[in-house]
């Protein structure tokens, strides 16, 4: 029974468990699986497309669920992530434990009775290596941990395609390499103007181990390869002009930006704009590479 | 008149779990639309051309 004295513990909104899912990271997920199910050389019924879709999307929302029910300590030492549902205090941790366990076993199984096993296993994996691997293994322990972890958000496209084809060849293996060598460069980026917050939350971030010359130097390092994973498929015939140039053009762009962060040197109270702008820009760059492939598959 | 905390804790919960529940039978009669949608598909892809 409730008195005036215990404090109350009301129930979590319907809007907490859907901030658990993290939407805004969802999105880029989403929009990558559809366009490697998009891509791939057979049609799907649309119904089938879009269940495929769902369940990357669900499947994506359970790994941010446990990401967040595992890092709640985290959370709340950093600025950026204080007020979400666990730190601040709106949901117990069981129920953010269970709705990720449940949400992720809902979405492999659908995947796998409506669509086809293979897309199912390759989104089990992928939610098991953003959970186990990188949020729970890597995280707390190394500086490369966004490296090796940056795989998990490279498996929406090779999803997509499994959804479509039921197997995965060259183009979708070159957009999985494309988005894993972008993962570092992207969040290193963010990593050069929260430094701080990551600091103060214990998390080994390579600006704060290694300091900022050499994050600077890696993201430099990390963008050549991303380059040539991003522009690969045209030489090799895996697609068309439009998708061609669209990669050279954005490719050199993001390489400008890179470069320009990879060489600056900043004193006490540095606005961050370059590394800002590259952060920003990542994002559109890898919204528009795979937005040309759709379109070079469709209208080329 | 004397507000009492107690009533206006029980309303807000009810008011979350009734939030809630809404929100799940939307969701539960989305699914059974999705469910039966994929059996058509299903059933149109296993026929013979």
């Amino acid at each position: 029974m409730i008195t005036v004295d215990t404090p109350v513990r009301l129930p979590a909104e319907w809007r907490d468990f859907l901030a658990l899912t993290k939407p805004r990271v969802m999105t880029l997920v989403v929009f990558t699986g559809l366009c490697g199910l998009l891509a791939a050389p057979r049609r799907v019924d649309p119904v089938i497309g879009f269940t495929a879709i769902l369940c990357i999307a669900l499947g994506a929302g359970a790994a941010g669920a446990l990401n967040q029910w595992y890092e709640a300590d985290i959370d709340a030492a950093m600025k950026r992530t204080a007020a979400r549902p666990l730190p601040a205090g709106r949901m117990e941790r069981p129920a953010a434990l269970q709705f990720g366990i449940g949400v992720a076993a809902f979405s492999v199984i659908l995947m796998g009775l409506a669509v086809n096993a293979m897309a199912a296993a390759i989104l089990l994996v992928s939610i098991l290596f953003y959970v186990l691997i990188y949020t729970v293994w890597l995280k707390r322990r190394t500086p490369q941990n966004i490296v090796i972890g940056g795989a998990a958000g490279a498996f929406p496209p090779l999803i997509g395609w499994a959804a479509a084809t039921g197997d995965v060849a060259l183009l979708p293996l070159l957009l999985f390499a494309l988005v894993f060598l972008w993962t570092p460069p992207h969040f290193w980026a963010l990593a050069l103007f929260v430094k701080t917050d990551y600091a103060n939350a214990g998390v080994p971030m390579l600006p704060v181990v290694a300091g900022e010359r050499v994050t600077r130097q890696q993201i430099g390092l990390y963008t050549l390869p991303m380059a040539a994973a991003a522009v690969a498929p045209w030489p090799l015939g895996l697609t068309g002009a439009i998708y061609g140039w669209t990669a050279v053009a954005g490719t050199a762009l993001f390489a400008a930006m890179a470069a320009q962060v990879a060489t600056r040197r900043t004193g006490d109270g540095d606005a961050m704009k370059p590394e800002k702008r590259l952060f920003s820009y990542s994002i559109l760059y890898l919204f528009i590479l795979f937005g040309a492939l759709v379109a070079d598959r469709w209208y080329a | 008149m004397t507000p009492d905390p107690q009533h206006d804790a029980d309303e807000l919960i009810r008011a979350r779990q009734r939030s809630r529940a809404r929100v799940t039978a939307l969701i539960l009669g989305a699914l059974v639309v999705l469910f039966f949608l994929i059996t058509l598909a299903r059933i149109r892809a296993g026929m013979p051309k």
